[in-house]
């Protein structure tokens, strides 16, 4: 029966093509006059040239982090290109008319026909291509509300006061190796800011997809939520089928203000190798939330891809009543390895959070859930509840839970349950009499694992969510 | 409908089926009954093609077509259905869900068109109704913490909306009240259509005052000892398998 599962989850990563797109690149490596060039195409004022170079120094003297239950071969900062533009984005397309056909081609075939978005969805979207921000849909809109969302490099430009007061505040620019490396080489990424009391009328949503050979791709996306604000976000990610490992390291800031709601959704199906763990996305990221009184925090990831993620999602509770959540699905399969899961910070008086992990192994890979619960010394009345489950799929993977609990307020509650289970053959058998095929009965068998996760993703992208996963289980059968 | 010749069948290299014969014609009901760990259930794992379960020699004809060399699905979508002695769970994935899938990858093979939500939903209404079950049934996870004879009745559902021509029930009788044996009962006598063919494993007669067989069959140690009318049942109720024995004793 193993071995009919192995053959159903070999697949091949359908966002794998290349797209033959002109492109202005810098040569590979990186020094202080990379940061300047890079600050200098994006036309930036000192003040952030000032921000990076530090960043940048900071980061020179800064170690890999070795920690993670992750193996790979050393990075070479040195072989990679840190800015890559489609040439055709020199004059930048004032809408989508002007964007180049083939860059749009490019979403279609990832799914995401920006047009259709724009008339049907009702979601807005900023397109991160490589390294620059292609086109931000629906502005309009949203400026009628008030909302600001722009690449953040425009932001820079047109909300300096705004970048400046928030930028490095919830995750600094010396707080670990990628973050300091990001802080001095991030070329683009997403820019959000919801006025005092207003919802935001739609779901806004961010497509990443790095294209060219040898280059990173280091976005960083800031979110301010005013105080009784609300705003729910979504990110998707790919990249094309290489043999070579690409770095992304990007950094998420969020800013909960009082009263106020952040829903942070992630699909991530970075290229995650071939079966053997050649190529694929090197994926480290820093997110993190600050949470200040009765405003809550959401973050909800569906984590496919990647040779290697490095993910820790985490929420600041300091304002008292705040509310962190993090739910999560995780799914490797081949040689992928993942190294996932959150922190939730306990800082003000009867703060509550909620950590749900769903972690899914296949193949050869590895799976670990890695989370720390912290209750300061004035977390009168919190709680958390965590609950870590693990599936496994075949006997050749492996999954890992590390929870980490610090307590230094006894009248703080930590509740921690952990499962592991396997699909079972009888479950298969089950499906397989009823008339599905190894890869469907695999695939409801998953899905139903993963519901509690799905049902807190917006409604279209739990259905996107669902597909991606039976695309991932997808293979050699039938 | 089904022939059955000289099948033997091993699990983990243990011999269990040793030369059992069946022919089962379309519109009969066959009731099989025999002692524990005879292989009762055995076969209807084998007849489905489970893995683990190897046939050694001998031959399967389901519907004029030879089984052996046909994977577990294949077979369903060709018209074999299995009602669980055991029926497993399947944590969130709900029951409407299941079956919707279930009924659209048999429909595909039939050469239908796929039944879309709202279709579904009306038929898989009225056979959930038809088992007595709340609706509720069809939205909650695939037997996730159904009773015991609330799987039954879920596999009796499963049954009648997927509309196979040859139904296998084993013990789809045991643990159930009074009223749940009637709904199961009713559930088989409604899809008796003179076509569809059934394989009844059971332990007691009551089930068949509700269910007449056309046949009464004891398996015992991997082969067909006996054969008869609904009689046979009666003669068994009343004496327990002691003369078998004897049987074996007498052919050996
Ligand atoms: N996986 C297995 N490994 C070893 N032995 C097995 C396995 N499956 C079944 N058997 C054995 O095969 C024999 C027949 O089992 P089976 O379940 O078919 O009996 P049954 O007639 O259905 O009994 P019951 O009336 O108790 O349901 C039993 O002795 C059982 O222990
Ligand atoms: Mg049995």
């Amino acid at each position: 029966m193993s071995e009919q599962i192995e053959q159903a989850i070999a697949r091949k990563y359908d966002a794998g093509f290349i797209s033959d797109i002109e492109s202005d690149t810098f040569p590979v490596g990186l020094d202080e006059d990379v940061v300047r060039r890079i600050s200098a195409m994006k036309n930036e004022p000192e003040w952030m040239l000032e921000w990076r170079l530090q960043a940048f120094r900071s980061w020179q003297k800064m170690k890999e982090p070795k920690w993670a239950h992750l193996g790979y071969t050393e990075i070479d900062y040195q072989s990679i290109s840190y800015y890559s533009a489609p040439k055709s984005m020199k004059d930048k397309p004032k809408s989508l008319d002007e964007v180049d056909p083939e860059l749009l081609r490019t979403y279609e075939k990832l799914g995401i026909p920006l047009h259709e978005q724009e008339m049907l969805a009702g979601v807005a979207v900023d397109a991160v291509f490589d390294s620059v921000s292609v086109v931000t849909t629906f502005r309009a809109k949203l400026e009628e509300a008030g909302v600001i969302f722009c690449p953040i490099s425009e932001a820079i430009q047109k909300y300096p006061e705004l970048v400046k007061k928030y930028i490095g505040s919830v995750v600094p620019r010396t707080d670990n190796f990628f973050a300091a490396l990001n802080s001095a080489v991030f070329t683009d990424g997403s820019f959000v800011y919801i006025p005092k009391g207003v919802r935001c009328p739609m779901e806004l949503s961010t497509y990443f997809r790095i294209n060219e050979l040898n280059t990173g791709q280091f976005e960083r996306t800031l979110i301010i939520a005013e105080e009784g604000s609300y705003v729910s976000y979504l990110e998707g990610c790919t990249a094309p089928q290489r043999d070579e490992n690409q770095l992304h390291a990007a950094v998420v800031e969020l800013v909960a203000l009082d009263d106020s709601e952040i829903k942070y959704s992630t699909v991530q199906n970075w290229y995650p190798g071939d079966e053997n763990g050649k190529g694929g996305i090197y994926n480290f990221v820093t997110k993190r939330g600050v949470a200040e009184k009765n405003a809550k925090i959401s973050w909800t990831q569906v984590e496919t891809g990647s040779a290697i993620t490095w993910k820790y999602p985490s929420c600041i509770l300091r304002g008292d009543n705040s509310v962190g959540e993090f739910y999560s699905v995780a799914l490797t399969r081949g040689r992928q390895q993942a190294d996932t899961g959150t922190k939730m910070i306990h800082l003000g008086k009867n703060t509550t959070s909620t950590i749900i992990s769903k972690g899914i192994s296949a193949g050869n890979s590895s799976n670990a859930y890695r989370g720390l619960v912290k209750m300061g010394p004035n977390a009168d009345g919190a709680r958390n509840f965590t609950e870590c489950d693990s599936l496994l799929i075949g006997d050749k993977c492996a999954a890992h839970t590390f929870p980490y609990i610090e307590s230094s307020n006894p009248s703080a509650i930590v509740e921690h349950e952990a499962t592991t289970s396997k699909v079972s053959d009888e479950q298969l058998f089950l499906c397989q009499q009823r008339g599905l095929d190894t890869e469907k009965a695999v695939s409801m068998i998953v899905n139903g694992f993963c519901k509690e996760v799905f049902k807190e993703l917006p409604m279209e992208f739990a259905v996107e969510a669902g597909k991606l996963l039976e695309i991932s289980l997808e293979g050699s059968v039938g | 409908m089904l022939t059955i010749k000289d099948l033997h069948a091993s699990v983990e290299d243990k011999v269990i089926l040793k030369g059992l014969n069946l022919t089962v014609k379309p519109g009969e009901v066959h009731a099989i009954m025999g002692p524990n760990g005879a292989g009762k259930s055995t076969l209807g794992y084998v007849l489905s093609g489970r893995d683990g379960y190897e046939v050694d020699s001998g031959k399967i004809e389901f519907d004029g077509r030879d089984m052996l060399g046909m994977e577990v699905d294949e077979r369903a979508q060709a018209g074999l259905f299995l009602a669980f002695q055991y029926p497993v769970e399947i944590p969130g994935v709900s029951n409407m869900e299941f079956m919707k899938e279930s009924v659209n990858a048999v429909r595909k093979e039939r050469g239908e068109d796929p039944m879309t939500a709202a279709e579904f939903l009306k038929v898989a209404k009225a056979a959930c109704q038809q088992v007595n079950l709340p609706l509720e049934f069809l939205k909650r996870g695939v037997n996730e913490g159904f009773s015991g004879g609330e799987k039954k009745r879920n596999e009796i559902m499963q049954m009648i909306l997927l509309e196979p021509k040859l139904c296998i029930l084993d013990e789809s009788d045991s643990g159930l009240d009074i009223d749940a044996l009637k709904v199961v009962a009713n559930g088989v006598n409604s899809q008796r259509d003179g076509k569809r063919s059934f394989i009844v494993v059971t332990h007691y007669q009551r089930l068949l005052d509700f269910i007449e067989p056309d046949f009464v069959h004891i398996l015992a140690d991997g082969k067909i000892v006996k054969s008869g009318g609904p009689e046979l049942a009666k003669e068994v109720e009343a004496s327990g398998y002691a003369w078998l024995g004897e049987h074996q004793e007498a052919s050996a």
